[in-house]
């Protein structure tokens, strides 16, 4: 009750704030929440919109699919030899702290304009910090578990699924609230630069009209979205008992 | 062959030794070579210095490793791999956090298809049995070390198996739990009628609950001496104030002194045997 109590008035500060550089700044850099919220309401009910949410719901789709499915195939597949985790743990933190945007063209000559193009932007977004959290989650658990489950005489089917499998979740699950939230990120940035369709390209195509109300409404839409889905996650997360 | 042998032998071990390879391609001689007879019903009891082979031992015993040389023999029946009717008890912490202590307690019958009204019967009755009714669904992060160790014992309990191996079970817990938590070994000891050997590095511990202690020498580990503590079979914590106690802690650290030094690699001129 108390967590719910303190969202809300988290919410009302960052509209009243909004509000008041609203006031500071005027129509030419920021809509009011209010305008905004009517706009959106607009944009809700027309075609164009919901045909712009569903290609970025796909190719999000997609991307978070091969983020999820092959982080977490990649981080056990390197988390169970000791030896090939301690290795690609420092190549896998080089490659995600390169500005991944520099590379945007060489996906475009890869996949070309358009779908596979958003996806795999997306997918280079999210796949490494799900690998990993959870190579590191199997690197940590505790050996006296394996020894445990030999004791037991389980086979290794039972060791993945009753052991290392729930062993592993909790991180496994804040790598996927990482990934999920990077990956919207990269396929919308991949839809801004090259894309005719997508809510990034909504954003983009407002930017150059200037017309700053469509730019806050999306951007009010994606932030709602986000933040549901992190809920979600976290909720996840916090019923899982460690 | 060391004391004592006969009919009733439980676990006997012939000539077995264990080396590793390092990494340098060097050969480590952990183990050995031990002879050693363990009774059924035994409650026997293993001290040594660090790093002499002790956890070796267990893991030797419990089918975890195997032996370089020699025979292990689990009621008559040579060990290959994790025998049925074994039950080990580890130093670390091994309840599963993401269940709860009934769940904790029920896994290994669960995963054995055991029907549910017989994992019912044996966890309440196990739960019961290590005091902890109270707090059956509460999970490991919410009890203090020694309830999460009762769990473990618990967890290994319920299975009955016929030797209960204990690596240090209580190495991480205060001297005051230690003493009562060594009481509820007893009773579960007393109870159960299993076979029981204790790993540890606590002399009062070894002289309190064992009915024999074995003394390890130094890298690589051999037996240089047994003490029959000679208790009753109905014994707990209050047994430290006998004077006999006293005798056999001592003569326990006599042994296990010079032991040590040389574990330590330090030299004893002073030392007794």
């Amino acid at each position: 009750m108390k967590r719910t109590g303190d969202s809300l008035l988290l919410i009302l500060g960052i509209l009243v704030l909004w509000q008041v550089l609203y006031w500071l700044a005027g129509d030419i850099a920021l809509t009011s929440p209010t305008g905004t919220a009517e706009h959106l309401w607009k944009l809700l009910g027309t075609a164009r919109f919901w045909g712009h949410a569903a290609e970025t719901a796909r190719a999000f789709a997609f991307a978070v699919a091969i983020s999820l499915v092959g982080g977490v195939a990649l981080g056990v597949l390197l988390g169970l030899n000791r030896t090939s985790g301690v290795v690609s743990e420092p190549i896998l933190i080089a490659l995600y702290s390169l500005p991944k945007v520099t590379l945007y063209p060489l996906v475009l000559l890869c996949f070309g304009l358009g779908m596979s193009a958003k996806v795999a932007f997306g997918a280079m977004h999210g796949l490494i910090p799900v690998t990993i959290f959870t190579m590191k989650a199997i690197m940590q658990i505790k050996p006296v578990f394996w020894r445990t489950a030999h004791v037991m005489r389980l086979t290794p089917r039972q060791m993945a699924f009753t052991i290392a499998l729930p062993a592993v979740l909790p991180e496994v699950i804040v790598g996927a609230r990482l990934g999920f939230s990077l990956t919207l990120l990269g396929v919308l940035i991949g839809e801004m630069f090259a894309s005719q369709r997508g809510l990034g390209f909504m954003i983009m195509s407002a930017m150059g009209l200037g017309d700053m109300a469509t730019i806050m409404a999306v951007a009010v839409f994606l932030s709602v979205f986000a933040i549901a889905a992190n809920a979600l996650l976290m909720w996840l997360d916090r019923a899982i008992p460690r | 062959m060391t004391e004592p042998a006969g009919n009733d032998v439980h676990v006997r071990l012939t000539g077995v030794t264990r080396a590793f390879e390092l990494s340098s391609g060097a050969k480590l001689h952990a183990l050995g070579p031990i002879d050693l007879d363990i009774r059924r019903g035994e409650f026997f009891g293993v001290v040594g210095p660090s790093g002499c082979g002790k956890s070796t031992l267990l893991d030797i015993l419990a089918g975890l490793s195997s032996p370089t040389q020699g025979t292990v023999l689990f009621e008559g029946k040579p060990i290959n791999g994790v025998p049925d009717g074994v039950g080990v008890v580890f130093q670390e912490d091994a309840s599963f956090s993401w269940l709860s202590v009934h769940d904790n307690v029920a896994f290994g019958l669960r995963r054995n298809g055991v029907d549910a009204a017989e994992v019912s019967r044996r966890v309440d009755y196990a739960i019961g049995f290590m005091g902890l009714r109270d707090f059956a669904n509460a999970y490991p992060a919410q009890l203090s070390g020694g309830m999460r160790q009762r769990v473990c014992i618990a967890r290994t309990l319920v299975l009955q198996p016929r030797l209960i191996l204990l690596d240090e079970p209580f190495g991480a817990l205060d001297q005051q739990t230690r003493l009562l938590m060594g009481e509820e070994l007893l009773r579960l000891w007393r109870e159960t009628g299993a076979t029981v050997m204790l790993i540890t590095h606590a002399l009062d511990e070894a002289a309190m609950l064992s009915d024999r202690v074995g003394v390890m020498s130094a890298r690589p580990g051999k037996f240089i001496d047994f003490i029959n503590t000679e208790w009753p079979r109905e014994r707990d914590s209050r047994i430290v104030s006998d004077p006999r106690f006293g005798a056999i802690t001592s003569r326990l650290w006599d042994k296990l002194r010079v032991e040590s030094l040389k574990s330590m690699g330090t030299a004893s001129p002073g030392a007794s045997a």
